[in-house]
């Protein structure tokens, strides 16, 4: 794509000269950052022509604002964006100024000049661009001026006071959040029922006879007990397995049939 | 016991200024005649006489350090004139500058503050998300509470650091906002 030969465009803080910089051959950028919005490009126009602020030649800065605001389009679209409400403001005024004023019979009540909103806004603006200039002096005289270092102490600083038991103590901490971890995972593992009763037949299978005590010890969680007490009802329902106590309230023995 | 007493009461000005000195020396952040006070377990009035003398000293000393009142307290910092020096030993460099847009939107919230976005857009003619934005990441700007209107719109104003990073003692040193309207006029 064709872009359009480097012109000066934006503007430098201290010199409010405007300039675009061509990076390479193809690639122009826009120094956007420092261009401040649709109104300081209005008052650098305005003194660009020399014109009074308070009686603005609103054809010709209209005229030169929107040249400005087409090349920029071409570069940056959303930037345009904010530029495009105050040339839709200027032409605005541009025609309200071209009709004829209503002849009003009442001298004190003079038809409202239509620039006067925007003079307004662009002396307000003017006031806090001065104001920003002089707050951009201000904090370049005061970069230039060192307070001294940090001091170490304890607020600022609060490891100073660490011994090495503090740090055994936190290495055991760590440690045993370690292990709590590990429990968890163990945790997670959960059987279902067909896999428990695969175990618990293949158990019975191998050893004929099977504690039943023992095996409910061997479970870990609740869910897993659940799990282990149902294996026990199904295979006792299902396959020829015999339950055995030899004394009352002992222990109750699966054996194989 | 009565020796004790006496102790207290006989500190005599000079050392008084020494404390002082000693202890906005040490101070991280710019100390306040308050907590001067407190800790020394002096008067205000005494404690403002002591920092006054202590700065006139600076002063006449005519040394690399000054004492200066700054974002509500004191402090002792280089002057400025030996800026160059100092950044080649401590190899920094300015920080980097705010942008034009950041500035304006600064000097806006600063002059107006609290203030809502869309009132910051009315001055500047532009939206201004941006710039609030990288203020607030540099903390020169803070929240301010809610503006009790339609939408209740976040307002704003400036931070400590602000006053810190452009040297201010307090908002009231900021120079009127009416007298940059004479600047206008010459246009």
């Amino acid at each position: 794509m064709e872009q359009p030969q480097p012109e000066q465009l934006s503007f430098d803080f201290y010199t409010e000269k405007p300039h675009l910089v061509r990076e390479s051959r193809d690639e122009l950028k826009l120094t956007l950052g420092n261009f401040a919005g649709p109104l300081d490009l209005l008052l650098y126009l305005i003194k660009q022509e020399q014109a009074n602020i308070f009686d603005i030649p609103i054809a010709r800065i209209t005229d030169e604002y929107l040249k400005y605001v087409r090349l920029m389009k071409s570069f940056d679209i959303t930037l345009a964006a904010d530029f495009l409400v105050m040339a839709a403001t200027l032409i605005e005024i541009k025609s309200k100024m071209l009709l004829p004023q209503e002849i009003t019979q009442d001298a004190e009540e003079d038809a409202e000049d239509p620039r006067e909103m925007l003079v307004r806004q662009l002396l307000e603006h003017q006031k806090f661009k001065n104001a920003s200039q002089m707050l951009y002096e201000r904090v370049t005289v005061e970069q230039a001026v060192f307070p001294r270092g940090r001091v170490e102490s304890d607020e600022n600083n609060a490891e100073t006071n660490a011994t090495v038991f503090d740090l055994l103590a936190v290495f055991q901490r760590i440690l045993s959040r370690h292990t709590e971890e590990v429990q968890m995972e163990i945790q997670r593992e959960e059987v279902s029922l067909s896999e428990m009763l695969k175990n618990l037949k293949k158990r019975i299978f191998e050893t004929k006879e099977l504690s039943l005590l023992k095996f409910f010890e061997e479970m870990h969680t609740r869910r897993e007990l659940v799990t282990a007490f149902m294996a026990v009802l199904e295979i006792v329902r299902a396959e020829s397995v015999k339950l055995v106590q030899t004394t009352t309230f002992g222990d109750i023995i699966l054996r194989k049939v | 016991m009565d020796e004790e007493i006496e102790e207290k009461q006989t500190r005599s000005i000079s050392e008084i200024v020494s404390l002082v000195e000693a202890l906005v020396f040490v101070a991280d952040e710019p100390i306040t005649v308050k907590t001067l006070a407190d800790v020394l377990e002096e008067d205000r009035e005494t404690i403002e006489a002591a920092v006054e003398e202590l700065k006139q000293e600076y002063e006449d000393r005519e040394g690399g350090l000054q004492l200066r009142e700054i974002a509500g307290g004191w402090q002792i910092s280089t002057r400025t004139e030996y800026h160059e020096e100092i950044r080649k030993y401590l190899k920094t460099r300015p920080n980097a500058k705010l942008s034009l847009a950041a500035l304006e939107t600064l000097a806006v919230i600063a002059y107006k503050q609290p203030v809502t976005v869309p009132e910051i857009l009315e001055i500047r003619g532009v939206q201004s998300a941006s710039a609030i934005k990288t203020l607030l990441d540099k903390k020169l700007i803070t929240a301010k509470g809610r503006k009790e209107t339609v939408g209740r719109p976040m307002q704003y104003g400036t931070s400590k650091d602000f006053l810190l990073q452009f040297g201010l003692k307090d908002l009231s040193e900021l120079p009127s906002i009416e007298d940059f309207e004479d600047l206008t006029q010459g246009i």
